[in-house]
């Protein structure tokens, strides 16, 4: 204890201290960028090492087939609107809470998308419509948690019915076919290909790009983990608690809106089902992605590796040869190894 | 005379029908070092509570520099100048030690991004500025990491960043070592030395009375005691009037001290 505890009374020319040059100053083992950057983003790189090993296992098994464009390109249409929810439910559960209101969000949100685009409105505006009843109802479900003190798991499964039950009250099952989308610039922008890509994966990558920066480099990622970590000190330390959990929840309404709209867009059709066969998934894509349950850490880039992994399971096990009944025995497979992988691989500090 | 910094009037806090605190009466002025001592249950934490702004008082009033204020928080508390280092440190144990240094105080520039490299370069001069420095760890190592010695370090380069005018040191060498106390003793008089104040609370009697120029003693809710140094004329005293407290009558030779109606202020 001593040791590390030592005044400090080191003639200044002892230390090669520099001022403006901090870094230097501190010599420690991981002072190498390399190890440095394992150790920061081993997490994140725990996730890429199960989804390079399920692939090679995959193209092991029907080498031929992953070669072929198609199958990634169907599923880079679809892992855009994962994409969208996972990462901020990787905040959420940073903040210490869960949110599985999300899927009927996403139905609710792209309803208003799609009677606004009916009503023969620009679909810009429905994309704005959307965005507006994301944050709102974000906000109302962020409410009920914070300020109705309820736990998250159960108000927003609540919630979810809730959501889900007016919409299917209100529409009685009728989906809406959207097919004036297809003539639309919303459409070529948001969900057409350039140079055969489907073009939602660029604005995916774009939301993740800027959700990892939220996460590591903005006030509102430093106090989301703090508050997660510590609720009492970051209370102490005079951060409003209570307003950052509630901004965690509006954040995930505004990523289901999108979420919500783009699935729209790429089907042309709003179904009042729209966002519920998404639950599982994302949930499993933040912890196999290696944000652990207790909150205070997580990674960004490692829920949407991990949304990448959970997205190729279904694909790659048919694409491999196997029968569809091998998916969820796979699924399953990825997520305790994944869990297991993560468990060795980070420790929890107390 | 020093500048009035802090002045508490007739603060009560109660939980329910219970009193933590019941009509207290407490100034700090610039760059004195208060004692407070009381036993378990005697309204501390509760008394710090209310200075670091988590918790509001029931009734009573609380000058900054002869100013009331309005609207008290733990965010008002730090604007105000008054920083505080917990019991149990208030550490987020997974996070660095530079986002522990910054919590609730974040360097941010344009849209809130953070300075990361400000941060940085600030949190390695306050921890040399503390003494505070080490060949195995960095300002972006993990709190969780660090033993219960480093932490207080972090706290407390957390609490003198600003150049808060009071720092509050709630029960600060509790399972610390002897040279771990020595030198949060060090700090107090360097912070001292430098103009500001301190409120220093403690179980150990002895090291209150070795560092405090004024002692504030609790009782039940209420200051049974306020004594400057010259008033007292050994730590003995002070237990002696603690006793006499907790057991009136019960216990000879005790008012030494001096008369807690006549001193209290």
């Amino acid at each position: 204890m001593s040791k590390t505890m030592e005044p400090d009374l080191q003639e200044p020319s002892a230390g090669i201290s520099r001022p403006g040059n901090p870094r230097k100053e501190w010599k420690h083992p991981s002072d190498h960028w390399m190890r440095g950057f394992i150790l920061d983003n081993r997490a994140a790189l725990g996730t890429l090492a199960v989804f390079v090993v399920m692939m090679t296992v995959f193209m092991i098994a029907n080498p031929t087939v992953f070669t072929t464009w198609y199958l990634y390109s169907s599923v880079l249409t679809t892992l855009p609107v994962a994409l969208f929810v996972v990462v901020p439910l990787v905040f959420v559960v940073t903040c210490g809470e869960i949110d599985l209101s999300f899927p009927a969000t996403m139905g609710f949100a792209s309803w208003v998308f799609a009677l606004v685009v009916q009503a023969g409105y620009d679909p810009f505006l429905g994309i704005a419509a959307a965005i507006a009843t994301g944050t709102l109802l974000g906000f109302l479900v962020g409410s009920l948690v914070v300020y109705g003190g309820l736990s998250s798991l159960i108000a927003t499964l609540g919630m979810n019915f809730l959501l889900r039950g007016l919409i299917q009250i209100i529409n009685e099952g009728r989906s809406t076919a959207l097919t004036s989308l297809a003539d639309s610039w919303a459409y070529k922008i948001f969900s057409s290909q350039l140079y055969g890509i489907p073009v939602q994966i660029f604005w995916a990558i774009g939301f993740v790009v800027l959700s990892a920066l939220l996460y590591n480099r903005h006030r509102f990622g430093a106090q989301v983990k703090v508050v997660g970590d510590n609720p009492d000190s970051a209370q102490q330390m005079g951060i409003d608690v209570k307003r950052v959990r509630v901004k965690v929840f509006v954040f995930v309404g505004i990523g289901a809106a999108i979420a919500g709209t783009f699935s729209v867009m790429i089907n042309f059709t709003w179904w009042p089902t729209a966002g519920d066969g998404y639950l599982l998934p994302v949930l499993a894509s933040v912890f196999v992605g290696g944000t652990p349950t207790w909150g205070g850490i997580g990674t960004v880039v490692g829920g949407a590796i991990g949304a990448v992994t959970v997205s190729f399971i279904q694909t790659g096990v048919v694409a491999a040869g196997l029968s569809g009944f091998y998916v969820q025995f796979f699924n399953g497979l990825i997520i305790i190894l994944s869990l297991l992988g993560h468990k060795w691989n980070q420790a929890r500090y107390r | 005379m020093a500048e009035r910094l802090i002045e508490l009037r007739d603060i009560s806090k109660s939980y329910g029908q219970v009193y933590a605190l019941g009509g207290v009466n407490l100034s700090v002025d610039r760059g004195e070092v208060v004692g407070l001592i009381g036993d378990n249950g005697a309204g501390k934490s509760t008394l710090i509570k209310i200075l670091s702004g988590v918790v509001k008082p029931t009734s009573g009033e609380i000058l900054i520099r002869g100013q009331p204020v309005t609207g008290w928080s733990a965010a008002r508390s730090r604007d105000a100048g008054i920083e505080t280092v917990f019991q149990d440190r208030a550490l987020a144990v997974q996070q660095t030690i530079v986002r522990n240094i910054f919590m609730g105080r974040e360097l941010t520039g344009f849209l809130g991004w953070l300075k990361v490299n400000k941060e940085i370069e600030e949190a390695s001069r306050l921890m040399r500025e503390i003494g505070f420095t080490s060949k195995v760890f960095t300002p972006q190592s993990i709190v969780g990491q660090l033993s219960g010695g480093e932490r207080q370090g972090v706290a407390i380069a957390r609490a003198i960043y600003k150049q808060a005018d009071l720092i509050i040191l709630d029960e600060p060498t509790t399972a610390l070592s002897l040279t771990e106390t020595a030198k949060v003793f060090h700090f107090v008089r360097q912070v001292r030395a430098s103009g500001r104040s301190i409120l220093f609370i403690g179980h150990n009697i002895h090291h209150v009375f070795d560092i405090a120029d004024r002692f504030v003693v609790l009782d039940r809710g209420k200051v049974a005691l306020t004594a400057d140094r010259s008033q007292v004329k050994s730590a003995e005293d002070l237990i002696n009037f603690m006793e006499d407290v907790a057991h009136p009558g019960g216990l000879p030779g005790l008012h030494d001290a001096g008369d807690p109606e006549q001193r209290a202020r």
